[in-house]
C-alpha cells in the first residue's frame, strides 16, 4: 500500500532527523526509529543507508547484531523477564514457564492476539530486588509468578479491546 | 558566574530547603526504588497530598544503599530529623501521611531509623548505627539518597565540583595525575589498572580532538553500581569526567550507556543541561581557559559493548566488536582520535581524592586496593544493597553485617563475584577479603563489584550452566575460539545438567577453555572459562553427582530449562539469517 508506505518512510525520517543528541550515526539512528515505531521496518534500513552514506547491508549488520531491534511491529505491550543469575537463583524460570505457559508461547515473541510481546531480559538491573520482571518498561521486583501474571491479566482486562 | 558565586547560591537554596516550612519529602528512586514501586507509591503520595490539601516537596533521590528496605521514604519536618519509613507500599502510604504528616504521630507505619543532628523523632535508631549503613564508607555515593539527582545545586551546596574548582585553579594538569597516581586508585571496571597511569598515556597524544569516555555499559548481570552512581549522582561522574578531561588535555567526553536504562540516561543527560547552563561545562570553564563538552552515547544490548574497543565501535555506531590491539585506545581511539576508557565509579572517585587529596584516599582500603568497594550484593541474603565499604571487608563480614545474613533456614554454599566472567567461590572462602589482588588469587575476581550469594539450595552445575549460557548468548562473534566455544561449553554444561554426561567431558570443558583463553581478542573470550573452572574447582562433588551418579543434589536441575537463544546472524540457520534486498 503506497500510502501506508509513504506515511512510515516520513515517520522514519522525523525519527532520524528529530535524535537531540549531537553526534548521529547508524545505531544511533536505528535506536531513535526503534524508540519511535517500535520496530526496524526495511524502509528504516534504507532511509539510515542514505542518511549515513553508506550500504543497506553495512546497516543490516548494525542492527541484526543488537538483540534489541526487532523487524516486525510489536505487539501493543512488551513483557520481559530477567534470566540473569540472580534472578534465576530467586526463582526466575517458573517465572518464565508461568508467563509462557499463560501466553502460549515457547520462547521469545508476539502473542497471536496482538496484546503481548515477550522478551527475555539478561539483566534489568535490579538484582536487588530479584526475581524482576518488566511491563511496559515499568520493573516489578521480588515478584512470584502468580503476580507476574495478575500484572498481565490486569493490563489485558483493563483493555478497551478485550472483554 | 564564578564558582564562589555559584557556591553561596546553593548553600542559600539548600539551607532553605533544609529548614522548609513545607515537609520534604524524598523516595528512593534508583533501579531498586523502581522495581520495589517507588514510582508508584509517588503516584499515590501525589494523589494523596492534593485530596487532603496537604503542602510538601516531593523529591527524587537515589539509593541510600539499603535497597532491601526499598521502596525507602524520608520525610523531612522543619526542626525535625530526617524520619525513614521502610518498605512504603500504594497500601501504607495513607498510613504514613495520616499518622506523620497530619497527626505528627506513629502508631503503625515503620520507621527505619532518623538522620540529623536534630535527633530522633519518636525514639527510632539512628539510620547511621544500622549495620548497612554503619560498615559503609561512602566516597563515590556520598550523595546517593540525600541530594536530589536532578538539582545541580544541591550538588554543589554539598561540596560538588570544588574539587573541579580547586584543579582548575591551583593544580597543572600533571598535579592533578601525580595526586590520581599517589592516591592508589585503580580502575573499577574489572581489569583494576591504575587510573593515574591509564591517564597519563593520553597525555602525551596529539590533540586538539581527544576523548575520554566514560563507560557505563554495565551488562553485568548481578551489578548495578554504575547504573546506580548515574541515578543518585550524576553530577559526581560529571566532575570525574571534568577532571580527568583538564587532567589529560582531552577535548570531550562521552558517557556510554546501554539503550533502555531510561533512570541514568535520563538523569545524566539532564546533568549535563544545567551544567551547561552553569557554565560548568563548555567554553573556559569558572574563567580558567579549560573547555570541556559531554553527551551521552548509547549502545544496543550488547555484553561485549562494555569492553573498550568495542564500545568505541559501538559510538561510532557499528557492531559492538573488539578491535586489534595494537594501535591502543590513546593512539586510535574512537573516530581515530587518541581517547581513554574509564568505568564510571572509577571517575567518580576523582573529584574527593582532588578534594581531600591522595593521602587521605589511599589511607581507605588495604595493600593496594586504596579506597572503597562498591558492593552490589543480592542473592540468597536478608539485606541485599548497594554498599559502598572500605575495601579489606571479609567476605563473611559482607553476607552477615551487610547482609543481614543468610535467609531463614538457609546456609551459604556459593558466591559468585565479579559478573559472568569472574568466579564462584565455596563456603570456605568467607575470610578472603575484598582486595583485587586476594580475590585474583583465590580464583574469582572483585571485578564490577556483584557479588551473588548463593544458599544450599543453589546447585552449581545450574548456576554454571545460566552463567555459560550468558556468555554464550552474549559472545559477539568476532574470534571463532569465543564463538564457538561457548557454544560447545554451553553444549556440554548442559548435557551434565540434564544427566547425559558422556566420558571424558570434563577434559574437554578444560580444553575447549584453553583455546578460548589463547585465541579470543577480549576478556569475554579469555575469561569465559574462568566461573567453569572455578565450579568445577570448588564444585567438583555437585560435578561428579550429575555425571556419575545422575542426580541433582538440590533438584534444581530437574526443573525445565528456559534460556534464549543467541539471535545474532552468525548463530542463526545461514538461510534465515541472509537478508533479501
Amino acid at each position: 500500500m503506497p500510502a501506508d508506505n509513504d506515511t512510515l518512510r516520513k515517520q522514519i525520517i522525523e525519527a532520524i532527523a528529530s535524535q537531540h543528541r549531537p553526534t548521529v550515526t547508524v545505531l544511533s539512528s536505528l535506536l531513535a526509529i526503534q524508540d519511535s515505531i517500535g520496530y526496524i521496518p526495511d524502509e528504516a534500513i534504507e532511509e539510515v543507508a542514505v542518511q549515513q552514506n553508506t550500504t543497506v547491508n553495512a546497516v543490516f549488520g548494525v542492527a541484526s547484531f543488537y538483540p534489541n531491534f526487532r523487524f516486525s511491529p510489536p505487539n501493543k505491550h512488551s513483557i520481559e523477564v530477567c534470566w540473569g543469575p540472580t534472578c534465576h537463583l530467586q526463582g526466575s524460570s517458573n517465572i518464565l514457564q508461568a508467563v509462557l505457559n499463560y501466553l502460549e508461547l515457547k520462547e521469545e515473541g508476539d502473542t497471536e492476539d496482538g496484546e503481548f510481546s515477550f522478551r527475555f531480559n539478561t539483566c534489568l538491573g535490579a538484582c536487588s530486588q530479584a526475581p524482576v520482571i518488566s511491563v511496559n518498561h515499568e520493573l516489578f521486583g521480588k515478584i512470584s509468578p502468580d503476580e507476574s501474571i495478575n500484572i498481565i491479566n490486569k493490563i489485558k482486562s483493563s483493555d478497551p479491546h478485550h472483554k | 558566574m564564578n564558582f564562589e558565586e555559584l557556591k553561596n547560591q546553593a548553600d542559600e537554596k539548600w539551607n532553605q530547603l533544609n529548614d522548609s516550612p513545607t515537609p520534604v519529602i524524598r523516595v528512593g528512586t534508583a533501579m531498586c526504588g523502581h522495581a520495589s514501586g517507588a514510582f508508584r507509591v509517588i503516584q499515590a503520595l501525589k494523589t494523596l497530598l492534593a485530596e487532603k490539601k496537604i503542602d510538601a516537596i516531593i523529591e527524587e533521590v537515589g539509593c541510600i544503599g539499603l535497597c532491601y528496605a526499598e521502596p525507602l521514604i524520608d520525610i523531612k519536618k522543619q526542626g525535625k530529623s530526617r524520619l525513614f519509613f521502610n518498605n512504603v507500599s500504594v497500601n501504607n502510604i495513607e498510613e504514613i501521611v495520616e499518622e506523620y504528616l497530619v497527626n505528627n504521630k506513629i502508631k503503625n507505619a515503620s520507621t527505619l531509623g532518623y538522620l540529623g543532628k536534630e535527633g530522633s523523632v519518636f525514639n527510632e535508631p539512628d539510620l547511621n548505627t544500622l549495620p548497612g549503613i554503619a560498615l559503609q564508607e561512602r566516597i563515590a555515593l556520598r550523595n546517593a539518597g540525600h541530594t536530589a539527582p536532578g538539582d545541580i545545586f544541591q550538588y554543589i551546596a554539598n561540596g560538588g565540583y570544588s574539587g573541579l574548582n580547586k584543579a582548575l585553579s591551583t593544580m597543572e594538569p600533571s598535579d592533578v595525575i601525580e595526586e590520581v597516581k599517589n592516591s592508589g586508585l585503580r580502575g573499577r571496571g574489572g581489569a583494576a589498572f591504575p587510573t593515574g597511569i591509564k591517564w597519563s598515556f593520553l597525555v602525551g597524544s596529539p590533540g586538539p580532538t581527544k576523548y575520554i569516555l566514560c563507560n557505563c555499559e554495565e551488562g553485568d548481570p548481578g551489578a548495578f553500581n554504575d547504573k546506580g552512581i548515574l541515578e543518585s549522582d550524576p553530577h559526581t561522574l560529571l566532575e570525574g569526567l571534568l577532571i580527568a578531561g583538564y587532567a589529560t588535555g582531552a577535548s570531550n567526553g562521552i558517557v556510554f550507556i546501554r539503550h533502555g536504562h531510561d533512570g541514568p540516561i535520563n538523569r545524566t543527560e539532564e546533568a549535563i543541561k544545567q551544567a551547561k547552563e552553569l557554565g560548568i561545562l563548555g567554553k573556559d570553564i569558572f574563567g580558567s581557559g579549560f573547555d570541556f563538552d559531554i553527551e551521552v552515547s548509547l549502545t544496543g544490548e550488547s555484553y561485549v559493548a562494555g569492553e573498550e574497543t568495542a564500545l568505541m565501535e559501538a559510538v561510532e555506531g557499528k557492531r559492538s566488536m573488539p578491535r586489534y590491539r595494537p594501535p591502543f585506545p590513546a593512539a586510535f581511539g574512537v573516530w581515530g582520535k587518541p581517547s581513554n576508557i574509564n568505568n564510571v565509579k572509577s571517575l567518580s572517585y576523582a573529584p574527593e581524592i582532588i578534594s581531600k587529596g591522595a593521602d587521605w584516599f589511599s589511607s581507605i582500603g588495604v595493600n593496594k586496593s586504596t579506597g572503597t568497594a562498591i558492593v552490589c550484593l543480592s542473592g540468597d541474603v536478608n539485606q541485599p544493597g548497594l554498599y559502598e565499604v572500605p575495601m579489606g571487608l571479609t567476605l563473611q563480614q559482607v553476607i552477615n553485617d551487610l547482609g543481614g545474613g543468610m535467609k531463614k533456614d538457609q546456609t551459604l554454599k556459593l558466591l559468585q563475584t565479579g559478573g559472568p566472567l569472574g568466579g564462584v567461590l565455596g563456603p570456605d572462602s568467607t575470610d578472603i577479603h575484598i582486595d583485587f589482588d586476594e580475590m585474583r588469587a583465590a580464583g574469582a575476581i572483585f571485578g564490577s563489584g556483584g557479588i551473588i550469594v548463593g544458599s544450599n539450595k543453589v546447585c552449581a552445575v545450574d548456576l554454571t550452566r545460566i552463567l555459560v549460557a550468558f556468555c554464550q548468548f552474549e559472545s559477539c562473534g568476532k574470534c571463532f575460539p569465543c564463538r564457538l566455544g561457548m557454544e560447545h561449553l554451553l553444549e556440554i554444561v548442559e548435557r551434565i545438567s540434564n544427566f547425559e554426561s558422556q566420558p571424558g567431558d570434563m577434559d574437554l570443558m578444560k580444553s575447549v577453555g584453553g583455546t578460548m583463553e589463547s585465541g579470543s581478542l577480549c576478556g569475554h573470550g579469555q575469561l569465559g572459562f574462568g566461573p567453569i573452572r572455578s565450579a568445577i574447582t570448588h564444585f567438583e562433588e555437585d560435578f561428579r553427582l550429575h555425571i556419575e551418579e545422575r542426580i541433582c543434589p538440590t533438584g534444581s536441575c530437574n526443573n525445565p530449562k528456559i534460556v534464549p537463544k543467541n539471535t545474532r546472524p552468525y548463530a542463526q540457520d545461514f538461510v534465515a539469517g541472509v537478508k533479501n534486498d
